[in-house]
């Protein structure tokens, strides 16, 4: 696992193949839309995906965090994939993440609009954005922040290679933002060309597509107009 | 019994028709309360045939309700049969009234046919599923007499034909003593084809009617002046003399194997077409309207010539068609004979066949099959058992007619012929899947949609899972599909999603005949305009080409081992195989020759299977994995319908290694885990059973519908449930499906101990057309990270790190982009002669006044 380094408002910070960033000088981790529980609220609706989708996305976060061993660990939002998330957990699971959170000192769970309330039972302060320094954490990007790292959008890009397009969850930057990759083992993605995400980058960046032990970087070029729709 | 009673026998005299055997014989059959399938070429008054005992038995003892349903692969053929029929039951003032039901059928309509069914039914296998998941099913269907299933060998062996099957176990179970006519093409395996269709599952309980031959199709061999290309599959070189023979006929369809394949021929068509001659063209992807257009302006006669796919393999019958003209070569015999049946369905004059094969390989191919023709040896497989997604669609929807008992159930299913051999443990295993899933883990037992009562029935838990389960029924699974729209005009069709994600605005390309300019995607339709600059693309569409089937294969292969059967061949052909009986040698018909020379700085095996490009592409796959295992460097693959090729950085010394039968061990295992064409199979698999939500065309999605990626699903399934129901069908189907699995497993097998090997100096004649094919595929094993770096890198090179992107990096992969199989681009000699193809398609007007599709 080779993260790579990147400065977002003169901080350094390093972007984590696994989809995480850590914050070495404020010994914090962050992630973004776990969406935790996915597949029971699926199962609700009458698919029943596997059962195995919470347990899987904590065992790779609980790697991460004993990587980095933070301090405080920062969860953008749609941590659950819905407000009843949190109690639909099998107890196995429940405990699971009792453990993994017991080993961090702080917790901020920020907000976000698929669980717009704290989790119940769960230690961690709630809050709807987190500042630190020149550092904003938030669900979902504000235009006209800088230093800001959110989620929301779950950005994938797509590279064409030689054997045809690879589309990859990505982290994408432009200096003043970074949006993380969603981190659940059932979250898709959005494409960064899509209006509502590329538009975040009018200038555009850098995006840097999730490897299994490194990432790919390449530019983003600037949002073009799209097509007017048709009359 | 030989005579037809009053008015039959006067309305048959009325026309000078005699009415043949095999309609006899049906009616024989029917009288006795058998099921009994009918094989005749087309023609041959199949379908009248098939209803005709019905009509018999309507006029001796007239009744209300439902007596016969017709259940056809295409709704057009019902509405069409519909009309037919219509004629000899007005003529003779029949008691008898024939509706359709498919999806188009209107709300009133449907609710109209509960209250009062019509006394003969025509629909498809999706509609009747819809009405048997409904509780009142049972009366509707307890009076019904007869179903009669047209194109039979269409459907056998295919999901549809599974869910027919299943359909038709509880149709009989609903009205016991119900007959079942089959209509058939001909085909190989009559007997398993009568087992599919038996109530029974036993073949012997289906009386089998062969319908006489009709004449013997004439067939001819039509190369492109001058040069015989040694690659390319698109035949474009052979487009005047398409044309000429077009011009010389009345009516012609020209078939084609892609729908890239038929805009491009349909371009180079009238490219050359100054006599203005009415050509139409035909596929699966183009908007229904204009399909529909092209098929009314083909009965009326105003085309004299239509370019087609698969899409016209089946359907209905234009009397009028006098030739058929193959593009490419036909890949099956079944398949030709399919088509060359389309021209002149009068039995008794011979229909006109011409094979235009694209290259020198194909040649051979084509040969092969014309004496395949004549030999009337058929191909194709026996139908494979029924698969488990369709089964677990099928247990959901009889819930929600009638609780069951699994016992019962279990016993009704095995009546059909795709589940004799179902096991109970498969049985129980699908049953718990639409439970609650099945998992080992009973996390959902909350929110399962069945239960069992004290007696041990299950029902289905409340309406709302009912209404779901509707909503899902049918197992044709669309590939993520965006509308094509002209901007502020008509949509006219739609390609895949993936294609659409490989052009940037500007681009241009081949489609429904116009060359179109992509501006960009707004909601969920491409938009376009006309014109546009530089090299068209062609959109072209994932497992749209069918392999070589097996008997073909052994043929060519017979054909090219045995120098006194070139005479059947052309010169320039034979000087090839001499060529290479100088240079290296001939494959043998039974084992396997390989050549591996160096050129360029690397080693390429050939390895001449043929076997087909779907086994080929897994072989390539397996084959790779090795060589890098034995420390060969392999740098890519490529898979064509006769060879497998490989490139390495050092030389294969063992190669025999590398096809032996254990590579279908721990290769294919680790393959298992990063095939796309498994996921793609999961993907279809996932929706038919029901575990993720069908897409439904037009439906926009909303965030809260958005159904869940298929691939993720797999990922975690395999990490955690290795053994679940749905990746044993996902296996299962591997064996057949898109990988062929099956067949690589007979190559290594047969060629055990007969591989030949030649080291050359260089490459041999017969190995060109295999290198110069579009397409390869590079090395997998840890493929896409590789790939990943390899573009990543490639764009740094390219930009020293300038922050711009999707253009450059077009530019510098455009080289190198290459997919096999799926990317067909234009034929060099296009590039030469190119004024904007608008105009031709502007100058294409049919003689009605509708514009050219």
């Amino acid at each position: 696992m080779t993260p790579a380094p990147l400065h977002l408002a003169g901080e350094r910070l390093m972007l984590d193949p696994a989809g995480v960033v850590a914050w070495p000088a404020q010994r914090t981790l962050v992630v973004s839309d776990l969406h935790l529980e996915k597949g029971s609220h699926f199962a609700a609706r009458g698919f029943f995906v596997p059962p195995y989708d919470t347990r899987e996305t904590l065992a790779k976060l609980a790697l991460a965090v004993r990587r980095y061993a933070p301090a405080r660990l920062v969860l953008l939002g749609d941590s659950f994939h819905d407000a009843g998330g949190c109690q639909r957990m099998a107890p196995a699971d429940c405990a699971a993440l009792g453990r993994l959170l017991a080993g961090v000192a702080e917790v901020v769970w920020v907000l976000g609009n698929h669980d717009p309330v704290a989790p119940v039972g769960l230690p961690g302060i709630a809050t709807e954005a987190l500042t630190d320094g020149p550092l904003t954490f938030r669900h979902e990007a504000d235009p006209r922040a800088a230093g800001e790292l959110s989620g929301h959008f779950h950005p994938k890009a797509t590279l064409p290679t030689r054997a045809g397009p690879v589309s990859r969850p990505c982290f994408a930057t432009d200096g003043r933002r970074v949006i993380l990759p969603a981190f659940g083992a059932y979250t898709g993605g959005l494409d960064m060309r899509d209006p509502a995400l590329g538009g975040l980058f009018p200038r555009g960046g850098r995006v840097f597509l999730l490897g299994a032990d490194r990432l790919f970087s390449v530019p983003l070029a600037p949002m073009r107009r799209r097509a007017e729709s048709t009359a | 019994m030989g005579t037809l009673p009053e008015p039959f026998a006067g309305w048959f005299a009325a026309r000078g028709w005699t009415p043949r055997p095999h309609q006899l014989a049906l009616w024989r059959a029917a009288r006795a309360g058998e099921s009994a399938l009918l094989i005749a070429p087309t023609g041959g008054g199949k379908t009248l045939a098939g209803f005709l005992p019905t009509l018999l038995d309507l006029h001796a003892s007239p009744r209300e309700g439902l007596h016969t349903l017709y259940v056809s692969p295409l709704k057009a053929l019902a509405v069409d049969i519909a009309r037919n029929l219509m004629d000899p039951v007005e003529q003779m003032g029949l008691p008898v009234r024939i509706e359709t039901r498919t999806g188009d059928t209107p709300q009133n309509r449907r609710a109209r046919q509960r209250e009062s069914p019509p006394q003969i039914l025509l629909t498809t296998p999706e509609s009747l599923a819809v009405l048997l998941s409904s509780p009142d099913s049972p009366e509707l269907f307890g009076g019904l007499r007869a179903v009669v299933v047209d194109e039979a060998h269409a459907m056998a062996g295919t999901k549809r034909g599974d869910q027919l099957c299943l359909l038709m176990a509880r149709l009989d179970a609903l009205a016991p003593g119900l007959r079942r006519v089959g209509l058939s093409a001909t085909v190989a395996h009559p007997d398993a084809l009568r087992a599919w269709l038996s109530p029974t599952a036993r073949a012997e309980d289906v009386r089998l009617v062969l319908g006489r031959g009709g004449a013997e199709p004439v067939m001819d061999l039509l190369l492109p002046k001058g040069h015989l290309p040694w690659g390319g599959h698109m035949g474009i070189a052979s487009a005047p003399g398409v044309l000429a023979r077009i011009a010389d006929a009345a009516v012609t369809i020209v078939f084609v194997n892609t729908r890239a394949q038929a805009e491009l021929i349909f371009a180079a068509l009238w490219r050359l077409n100054e006599g203005n001659l009415p050509i139409g063209l035909h596929h699966g992807s183009l908007q229904i309207e204009q399909r529909r257009k092209v098929e009314a302006a083909m009965s009326a006669g105003r085309l004299r010539a239509v370019v087609a796919t698969a899409s016209l393999d089946l359907g209905i019958d234009w009397g009028a068609v006098d030739q058929v003209i193959q593009v490419g070569a036909p890949k099956g015999v079944a398949r030709l004979l399919q088509r060359i049946g389309r021209a002149n369905h009068r039995m008794d004059e011979p229909s006109r066949a011409v094979l235009v094969p694209a290259n020198r390989f194909e040649v051979i191919e084509c040969v092969a099959s014309t004496e395949a023709v004549r030999a009337h040896e058929l191909d194709g497989e026996p139908p494979r058992p029924g698969g488990l997604d369709v089964l677990a669609q099928h247990l959901l929807a009889m819930a929600c007619q009638a609780p069951f008992r699994p016992d019962d159930l279990y016993a009704e299913v095995t009546r059909a012929g795709a589940y004799a051999t179902l096991s109970r443990r498969d049985f129980d295993d699908v049953l718990r899947f639409v439970e609650d899933g099945g998992y080992a883990l009973r996390a959902y037992e909350r929110f399962r949609r069945l239960f069992r009562d004290a007696e041990g029935l299950v029902h289905v838990c409340d309406l709302k899972v009912a209404r779901q389960a509707r909503m899902n029924l049918g197992t044709i699974v669309d590939t993520p599909m965006l509308k094509v729209r002209l901007r502020g005009g008509p949509v006219l069709g739609e390609v895949e999603e993936w294609f659409a994600s490989t052009l940037e605005p500007g681009h241009c390309f081949i489609f429904a005949g116009q060359t179109l300019r992509y501006e960009g995607i707004d909601a969920l339709t491409m938009v376009v305009t006309r014109g546009g600059e530089g090299e068209p693309r062609v959109p072209a569409y994932a497992g749209s080409r069918m392999p070589l089937s097996t008997n073909l294969s052994l043929r060519v292969r017979s054909i090219l081992a045995d120098p006194r059967r070139w005479r059947a061949l052309p010169e320039p052909v034979r000087d090839w195989l001499r060529l290479q009986q100088r240079r290296s040698e001939l494959p043998q018909r039974d084992g396997m020759l390989i050549e591996v020379f160096p050129r360029a700085g690397r080693w390429f095996l050939v390895a001449y299977c043929f076997e087909g490009r779907l086994a080929h592409q897994t072989l390539g796959m397996l084959v790779t994995k090795r060589m890098e295992r034995m420390g060969y460097g392999p740098m890519g693959y490529l898979g064509t319908d006769y060879v497998l090729a490989t490139w390495s950085a050092f030389e294969p010394t063992d190669p025999e290694r590398l096809f032996e039968e254990d590579i279908l061990g721990e290769e294919l295992e680790e393959w298992i885990a990063e095939s796309s064409m498994l996921r793609r199979t999961f993907r279809n698999i996932a929706t038919i059973a029901g575990l993720i939500e069908k897409n439904h065309p037009g439906a926009e999605k909303s965030g809260r519908q958005m159904s869940m990626n298929s691939d993720l699903i797999y990922d975690v399934l395999r990490r955690h449930e290795p053994d679940h129901i749905l990746l044993r069908a996902t296996r299962a189907e591997a064996a057949t499906g898109l990988t062929d699995v099956g067949r690589i497993a007979t190559l290594l097998a047969r060629v055990r101990g007969a591989i030949r090997i030649r080291r050359l100096d260089r490459v041999s004649p017969l190995a060109v057309p295999a290198l110069i094919e579009e397409g390869r595929e590079w090395v997998a094993g840890g493929a896409e990270d590789a790939l990943l770096a390899e573009a990543a890198a490639l764009v740094d090179d390219a930009t020293g790190g300038a922050e711009h992107f999707a253009d450059v990096l077009s530019e510098v992969t455009e080289g190198l982009r290459v997919r096999s199989g799926v990317v067909d681009r234009p034929r060099r000699q296009d590039r030469k002669r190119r004024p904007p193809l608008r105009r031709f398609v502007r100058s294409a007007r049919l003689p009605g006044g509708d514009a050219a599709p």
